[in-house]
């Protein structure tokens, strides 16, 4: 290199340190909030939702008065393109550079779980809406969530399908290098054997992300004469593994996850997905009060219904700002803040959030009810059942 | 032993579209002794062209709204034949973009550009259509619903035998064009020797254009049809299936077009049945320690001969 090419470098790097620097001039009259979504990636829609939700709450929420001062609100969206290492990153740069107070995200547990172990280590207080993974959270005091975990999902699914289907025979297919569905695809497989014991489970099939081609696990599948598919797999995955089990000859239900609740869905799957169900924390249709409320704001403002994934960061975003104020008052000693801010939201009692009344456990984890959605033959979401933890209602 | 043809034809399917996109890195090696590492990409801008015009077409010819209604076959066929055509313009812009000027440059500098294409490619989509997914229309609704042909338990389906049909088809007119026409020829003496061939008057920057048009219209055809399949498109989608087919090049032999075939549906074969008799966790690692095996003991590939000294190496 020549060193006028050197020089050329030099000063662009420096150019962007000094752009970094002012952009990092915030203030101390400002409370800054990380969202670490996937914008761009496998599950684009999920991290559009996460925005949309988020910049709706900023709407609501332009300032924050703690202790009798008021702060303005400012949010710091970084994209985790849906990747586990982007997240990470995300995470470091929003907690180093940004000095957030707070990180709102990452969404799939793919990301969530070493993303948390980031904000857990910087001692920065992170919640995250929509993973379900234990792992998440576990021996992990800085980081929360706000959806129910999966070993309570896989149990309430087992449970659904042996009373309503009448099943005896389960088969599972699910990405085995992903945290989510593998996670959940062995909860499932735990609790069902639990009910019909050992064995009950006749084909546990995997793939890994990517796949577009499922024909052998699927001829496995319809040949181990199971009475129910479960596929604890993301929408863009759940449109092509089950029009490709009706090609094969599957006329049996379909059960899916929390991870098929979104809007997208039904536009990719079609008509091969009317008539399956789900699990999933909230339902937009027949929703009532503030769930309602949000979900008329939500689709008069960005023109669909919001998924799952938008109410939770709603709840999210609020229970931040419960936290928030619930602390008290900010010294401007991030440190300090942060410290305050988790403490706050470890306490946190029956918060009436839009997807359920919900406390938080010593893990970070709230404990709320689930729902079994139905997709109909108009292709939206039905309520069909809901579905406790023991001694909650 | 149903489950044993069903898979059968579940592989042929599978390997009609390795077959397919293998052709393109084969025979751009086999002339140009150059991996085009972008192909995977070509294949998955080829599907997002083919979505658009299958949406135009539909809109202009379809039974429903189309000013001039057409059976849904020749939509079809309309659908794939624009969609090569397009696709072997941007294969020839990579070429002309990309390749050309580092055509004197090391070897590992032209591999690289193409992964640097496949990323810019990848990107732009990216940045033109944002990251949702996109649902490829129906092309033959009256072939998927009606009464799929089943022989002993085993389902067929029309749309893997209309895939199967239309790959063979394509890898025939491309065997013909490549031995029986003037441009075949020349393609076939400059991958016989590339320095010399160029001086007797062959041009070789047309060739190249040639070389990289059929194997792009090969992309493109082939992803109308793993569109037909697989209908969720993304800007990613190229990348795995891409590598795969690489690997099956590489297998067949490169520069050969039968062996580029033939591998083509061997992987297809290997990876599913490695799926079925193994623990499908463990496909790909079965799969790809198979072919490693075959490389070990035949390490040109199938069909694929030693290179002499005088190409360029």
């Amino acid at each position: 290199m020549s060193k006028r090419a050197i020089l050329i470098v030099i000063l662009l790097i420096s150019l962007m340190a000094v752009l970094a620097a002012c952009a990092n001039a915030g203030g101390t009259d400002t409370i800054k909030i990380g969202i670490n979504a996937p914008l761009t990636g496998d599950i684009p829609k999920v991290g559009e939702g996460t925005k949309y939700a988020a910049q709706m709450w900023l709407e609501d929420n332009p300032e924050l008065e703690v202790g009798g001062k008021k702060y303005k609100v400012e949010l710091v969206i970084e994209d985790n393109e849906s990747k586990a290492e982007s997240a990470t990153k995300a995470n470091t740069k929003l907690i180093t550079q940004d000095e957030v107070l707070v990180i709102v995200g990452p969404q799939s547990s793919k990301q969530a779980v070493p993303a948390g172990g980031v904000a857990n280590d910087n001692k920065t207080p992170m919640i995250s809406p929509w993973s379900t993974n234990p792992a998440t959270t576990k021996d992990r005091p800085w980081v929360f969530r706000t959806p129910f975990l999966d070993p309570f999902q896989g149990p309430v699914l087992a449970k659904f399908a042996t009373e309503e289907f009448g099943a005896e025979k389960a088969a599972v297919l699910y990405d085995v290098a992903s945290d989510y569905p593998k996670g959940l695809a062995e909860y499932f497989k735990n609790a069902w054997e639990e009910i019909h014991g050992p064995g009950s489970v006749v084909a546990f099939e995997s793939f890994t992300t990517k796949d577009a081609d499922f024909s052998a696990q699927l001829t496995k599948i319809k040949d181990s004469d199971a009475d129910v598919l479960f596929l604890p797999q993301y929408y863009n995955e759940v449109a092509l593994i089950v029009p490709q089990a009706h090609q094969l000859g599957w006329d049996k239900p379909i059960l899916g996850s929390d991870s098929w609740g979104s809007a997208e869905l039904t536009k990719l799957c079609g008509a091969d997905c009317y008539g399956d169900f789900f699990s999933t924390h909230y339902v937009a249709k027949g929703a009532k009060g503030a769930t309602k409320e949000f979900i008329d704001r939500y689709k008069a403002k960005y023109g669909y219904v919001p998924d799952d994934v938008g109410a939770l960061t709603w709840d999210a975003m609020n229970i931040v700002k419960k936290a928030i104020q619930d602390c008290g008052k900010i010294t401007g000693d991030i440190e300090k803040d942060r410290q305050c801010v988790r403490d706050a939201m470890a306490n946190i009692k029956n918060f009436e959030g839009i997807t359920g009344k919900m406390s938080f456990n010593d893990q970070g984890d709230p404990i709320k009810c689930a729902v079994i959605v139905k997709i109909n033959d108009q292709g939206e979401f039905e309520f069909y059942k809901q579905v406790c933890p023991e001694g909650m209602k | 032993m149903t489950a044993f043809f069903q898979n059968v034809v579940n592989a042929l399917q599978w390997g009609s579209f390795y077959a397919l996109i293998a052709l393109g890195y084969s025979m751009v090696y086999g002339v140009l002794l150059l991996f085009n590492f972008a192909h995977g990409d070509i294949f998955m801008v080829g599907a997002y062209i083919g979505f658009f015009v299958a949406t135009a077409f539909l809109a202009m010819f379809g039974a429903a709204t189309g000013l001039i209604a057409l059976p849904s076959w020749l939509i079809l066929l309309l659908v794939i034949l624009a969609t090569m055509f397009l696709t072997s313009f941007l294969g020839m812009a990579v070429e002309r973009i990309g390749y050309r000027p580092l055509r004197n440059a090391p070897r590992a500098s032209a591999a690289i550009t193409g992964l640097m294409i496949g990323i810019i490619l990848e990107t732009t989509i990216l940045a033109i259509f944002g990251a949702q997914r996109m649902k490829f229309p129906d092309m033959l609704p009256a072939l998927s619903s009606a009464v799929q042909p089943v022989v002993g338990g085993v389902v067929i389906s029309w749309q893997k035998i209309l895939i199967v049909v239309v790959s063979i088809v394509l890898m025939l007119l491309l065997q013909w064009f490549v031995s029986n026409t003037k441009w075949g020829m020349a393609m076939r003496a400059m991958a016989y020797d590339f320095a010399a061939v160029p001086l007797m008057g062959v041009p070789l920057n047309r060739i190249a254009s040639l070389t990289f048009a059929l194997g792009s219209a090969l992309a493109g055809a082939a992803a109308v049809l793993y569109s037909m399949a697989y209908p969720v498109l993304d800007p990613y989608m190229g990348i795995t299936v891409g590598w795969k087919a690489f690997v099956a090049a590489i297998l067949g032999g490169r520069g050969s077009i039968k062996g580029a075939a033939i591998a083509g549906f061997l992987l297809g074969f290997i990876e599913i049945f490695s799926a079925t008799i193994f623990p499908s966790t463990y496909r790909d690692l079965i799969a790809y320690s198979i072919i490693l095996v075959i490389l070990v003991f035949r390490p040109h590939g199938l069909f694929g001969e030693e290179h002499t000294s005088k190409l360029r190496l």
